[in-house]
């Protein structure tokens, strides 16, 4: 029953309190980039959750049963990120190979995501925060629910901005940025939430 | 000459912030306070010119299909050199930044110049450019930060510069993540204006 319990916690914290996008700042690339169309923005959620869970876990593993032994702490950002581009790399093959339906609507957004800092973001973060294995798997999965729900939010209103009528100035990233920002004062709502 | 353009490119006309719109992370994540932006900025400078420069000194032996990894191997390498580096001898600083150093790995300027700049340029050019650009993003993470600071504490550079009436009670949200998107957004706006008049 605690067991349920913290992991509930765990995802209302990544997902709601600190938002990886709103409140961490990571993964503002994709946030701004691939949020112009609702599909797309589906579909990088998607590969982001992904992806996300498994560098968790990968990460983690490669942490404490490589580098702590053998005292290489030091190579952890070299390690990681090699880590997270291979991981991208096999992932996109083997769904090529195993789902070409997936592959066709997750693919293109596949090798955007090694330089999406939200992925190394969080396979230190689950170090730094010195999160249990389970933990760190779970906070990467939330994680990236949270990145997904705030990308898909921003999609639909990106769609009907497009009809509306901004001024010139302000037309594409500024106005996309000052969404983000009321979307950021509304999340802030979430922050001092205790459970 | 051709190399002083190269330099003064990214401080306005091609400034990677403002005009880019890259390195969005560490641009909105570190921008609290001048001081931060400063080390920021500073930093991914270093590494900018350190990795444009192996970049453009290797280039011909790298081969092309995997030559993604090899920039992130020299980015990365020189990325631990400065988080070291600053644990040692700017702790506070090092503390603040925290989990941003790691990740000028990802920081989509310096993998961009790698690969749009110092990849088909001479190590001169590509220094020249490193500097440039890295100072055009350091200049645009000071100018965030500055209003930042000013509007939410009333400080600038840890001096007090506006009231103390106003600093009792500042615009709490300019250092808040919110804040953080509005400035930018309308810095953005100005900056197309300004574009536009010229």
């Amino acid at each position: 029953m605690q067991f349920i319990g913290s992991m509930f916690t765990l995802a209302i914290m990544s997902i709601f309190v600190s938002n990886f996008v709103l409140a961490r700042f990571l993964g503002l690339c994709p946030y701004i980039g691939v949020s112009k169309k609702l599909d797309s923005a589906i579909g990088m959620g998607m590969a982001v959750i992904f992806v996300m869970t498994l560098a968790s876990t990968i990460t983690w593993l490669i942490q404490y049963y490589l580098l702590v032994p053998n005292n290489l702490g030091y190579l952890q950002t070299i390690a990681f990120i090699l880590t997270i581009a291979a991981l991208v790399q096999f992932v996109e093959m083997v769904i090529q190979k195993v789902a070409p339906a997936l592959y066709k609507s997750l693919g293109v957004f596949l090798p955007l995501i090694t330089t999406n800092c939200a992925v190394l973001g969080v396979s230190i973060l689950n170090i730094t925060e010195e999160y249990t294995f389970i933990g760190s798997v779970m906070n990467g999965f939330f994680s990236g629910v949270g990145f997904t729900l705030v990308l898909v939010l921003m999609a639909g209103i990106r769609e009907r901005l497009e009809q509306a009528e901004v001024p010139v100035a302000m037309k594409g990233m500024p106005i996309a940025l000052i969404v983000a920002g009321c979307m950021a004062l509304a999340f802030g709502g979430f922050a001092g939430f205790k459970i | 000459m051709s190399a002083m353009k190269e330099m003064t490119k990214g401080f306005i006309k091609e400034n990677p912030v403002f005009v880019m719109a890259l390195g969005m992370c560490p641009t909105l994540a570190v921008t609290t306070s001048v001081a931060n932006a400063i080390g920021m900025g500073l930093a991914a400078t270093f590494v900018l010119v350190c990795s444009n420069i192996i970049i453009s000194l290797i280039k011909n032996l790298i081969p092309s299909k995997i030559r993604i990894p090899c920039y992130i191997v020299v980015i990365a390498s020189f990325v631990t050199i400065v988080d070291m580096a600053m644990h040692a001898y700017v702790p506070a600083l090092h503390k603040s930044l925290g989990l941003f150093i790691p990740l000028i790995v990802v920081n989509c300027i310096i993998l961009g110049r790698a690969e749009a700049f110092a990849s088909k340029n001479n190590v001169l050019k590509s220094m020249f450019d490193g500097i440039g650009m890295g100072l055009g993003f350091t200049l645009a993470l000071v100018v965030l930060g500055g209003i930042r600071e000013v509007l939410g504490a009333g400080q600038f550079l840890g001096m007090n510069v506006l009231t103390e009436a106003y600093r009792s009670l500042p615009m709490l949200a300019a250092i808040l993540a919110p804040g953080a998107f509005l400035t930018l957004g309308l810095l953005m706006g100005l900056m197309e204006i300004f574009k536009k008049k010229h």
